[in-house]
């Protein structure tokens, strides 16, 4: 211990005394570790808000889509869900509160007066927004009678107001689309925006609605059931059952392939946890080569300090220093330099961190998480160890009497 | 306290073997004075070395305060360099970048002791010398004198048993070497065995033996009463 203190002070007071050089030679690790500390705070900063937007998909929900095989794509061949699903679903699998199905509008040109917008339409059931967990901030959501008896009534995303021009409160105006006009009844509450793009402008419309205006025999290829269960621990065991009674539905022959597709949105999340990791896998490659070079840089230049500082080493020698003393002292060094390098490159990589995501409007804070910080300081220290054991060993070995005579 | 017997050192030179001492015997005790001088090949600086325990003999043994050490592994010699032996060289052999202080209590580190007490223990040492003033100067912005006060002072901090001078004088002009040879004859009055390697015979003549090396043997070993 006391050994270990007696190196850092000496390693600091060497550091001190070639600033210059120093900085240098941890050039390496400063860039490799603002690097990594900047992607990590961005990639992290991104995926904790995406989280934050996916947990409101309703975490207790089932979704269920059609399922087409490239084969069948090419062939023109799309299978679809169907509106009996929804009986079948219901009457058949007890777990079931509710299934709330929703199709979007083939037209995406919304009205109102003389200004128009895309917009998509979505045809759903008033249980959407307890599905979704997705509510009216003005009006309200669409309701049970609304359903019952298909009225031409409308909910809009926030998004709407201002791309259509609409009175700060549109409730009771009309919209139109598919020629077709619509009261709006309620504004959803704000989003906000995912990878640049508003997620507020939408209609939606009653399931029944929508469908009397398709007609019965129109194809729903992008329909899809949200289906909530009573008790969403039971979700995987469910499950078979939900598949046995939609195979059932589709008069699917027992060797056939589902024609459809089941994703509980925690897989949503699992997926792009997935991504992430990727992304900081790939960086973790090009951060390593980069830690290589700095690392290399270090034992380049203890090499040369080594040889520089031969003779300081054959009188710390001949007044007693041991092999060890050597060791440690050149060992420290490296590692002083790289881990100083590391501290350096964690507070720029922040920096930069932030400064980027302040810089890109509606951009997630950068955030740091706890395992980067001593990653690069374990990593950082780690280059010094191995690229510092080469030089210290060098000087450690050396003759005292030939040290000495070193000019 | 200093027992060499049947010395020997041979080097590896190509395929040729150089034998720098042939067979030395040499007792030195506690609180002598004793010059090695011999032309250069005489062997005094292979002397020197193992007398510094910086080198191991080929053969004979070496008692140093009653242990062995002609056999001990380079890390024990480096334990015992520091606890018996305070070097001072002709180039001085400071550290360039570290104070007179820091200089001085560079040896103590080696011994475990702490920061506070090695300051304390190096001040007064410089004291000693005469360079209480100068203590946070680093090496090159003190005169010649001033360095060997140093090497000087860093060699006795440790309060080891010999004091071992390689040509001490060597860089240094006459007025300067006068008062360093004065320095190094004080330490020896205080009870410090002192053993000084020159060739210049009218240093050797300050001394109270003086062993004449030629072709790695011992050729003469006799008593001086120096003129003041």
């Amino acid at each position: 211990m006391f050994l270990l203190l007696e190196s850092v002070r000496s390693a600091l007071n060497s550091i001190r005394a070639h600033r210059m050089r120093s900085f240098l030679t941890s050039l390496g690790i400063i860039i490799g570790v603002a690097s990594v500390i900047t992607v990590i705070s961005l990639i992290q900063g991104l995926s904790k808000s995406v989280t934050k937007q996916f947990e409101g998909l309703g975490g207790n929900s089932l979704t269920i889509t059609a399922h087409n095989t490239m084969k069948d794509a090419m062939r023109g061949k799309f299978n679809e869900l169907r509106f009996e699903d929804i009986d079948q679903l219901r009457s058949h699998v007890d777990e079931i509160a509710d299934v709330s199905p929703l199709f979007l509008m083939s037209s995406p040109i919304v009205r109102f007066g003389s200004t128009e917008t895309t917009a998509r339409v979505m045809a759903t059931t008033p249980t959407y927004q307890e599905v979704q967990q997705r509510f009216a901030s003005m009006g309200r959501f669409l309701s049970d009678s609304d359903e019952s008896s298909a009225r031409r009534v409308a909910v809009i995303g926030p998004k709407l107001i201002e791309s259509l021009h609409l009175p700060e409160n549109p409730i009771g105006q009309y919209i139109s689309f598919s020629n077709e006009w619509f009261k709006i009844i309620g504004v959803m509450e704000k989003r906000g925006e995912l990878f640049g793009m508003s997620q507020d402008d939408y209609v939606i419309i009653p399931f029944r609605t929508g469908r009397s205006l398709m007609g019965n025999n129109q194809r729903l290829r992008n329909m899809q059931f949200t289906v909530s269960l009573k008790d969403i621990s039971k979700l995987e065991e469910v499950k078979p059952r939900i598949k046995a009674v939609m195979r059932k539905s589709h008069k699917l022959d027992p060797d056939a392939p589902d024609d459809f597709e089941m994703e509980s949105s925690d897989q949503l999340s699992k997926s792009l946890d997935s991504i992430t990791a990727t992304v900081t896998l790939v960086m973790g490659g090009i951060v390593g080569i980069a830690l290589l070079v700095g690392g290399i840089g270090i034992m380049n230049i203890m090499l040369v300090s080594v040889t520089e500082r031969t003779r300081e080493i054959g009188i710390c020698k001949a007044i007693g220093a041991r092999s060890r003393d050597i060791m440690m002292q050149f060992l420290i060094e490296a590692v002083t330099l790289s881990v100083l390098g590391g501290l350096i490159g964690l507070i720029l990589g922040y920096g930069l961190g932030f400064g980027i995501s302040k810089m890109i409007p509606d951009f997630p804070d950068a955030v740091v998480p706890w395992w980067a910080v001593v990653l690069s300081f374990v990593f950082s220290a780690g280059v010094g160890i191995v690229f510092g054991v080469m030089p210290a060993s060098k000087a450690a070995k050396l003759d005292p009497i030939e040290a000495l005579r070193y000019e | 306290m200093i027992t060499l017997s049947a010395i020997e050192k041979n080097y590896q030179m190509g395929d040729q073997t150089v034998h720098a001492l042939r067979g030395v015997d040499l007792h030195i005790a506690r609180n002598e004075f004793v010059a090695f001088i011999g032309a250069s090949g005489s062997g005094k600086s292979t002397m020197m070395n193992i007398v510094g325990c910086l080198d191991r003999p080929s053969a004979g043994t070496y008692q140093l305060n009653g242990r062995d050490v002609a056999t001990m592994e380079s890390d024990e010699l480096a334990l015992v360099r520091n606890a018996e032996i305070g070097f001072i060289f002709q180039s001085f052999h400071l550290l360039p970048r570290a104070t007179a202080l820091d200089n001085v209590a560079q040896p103590l580190i080696y011994r475990g002791i702490g920061h506070k007490e090695r300051n304390r223990l190096a001040a007064e040492a410089l004291d000693h010398v005469g360079l209480g003033s100068r203590m946070h100067h680093r090496p090159n912005e003190l005169s010649g004198g001033q360095r060997q006060r140093v090497a000087i002072a860093r060699a006795l901090v440790g309060k080891p048993a010999i004091l071992l001078a390689d040509e001490p004088t060597g860089n240094l002009d006459s007025s300067t070497s006068l008062e360093i040879l004065d320095l190094i004859k004080e330490v020896h009055r205080n009870g410090q065995t002192v053993v000084m390697v020159t060739h210049e015979p009218e240093i050797a003549a300050q001394c109270h033996r003086i062993v004449r090396l030629h072709d790695g043997r011992v050729l003469s070993d006799v008593r001086n009463a120096p003129g003041d």
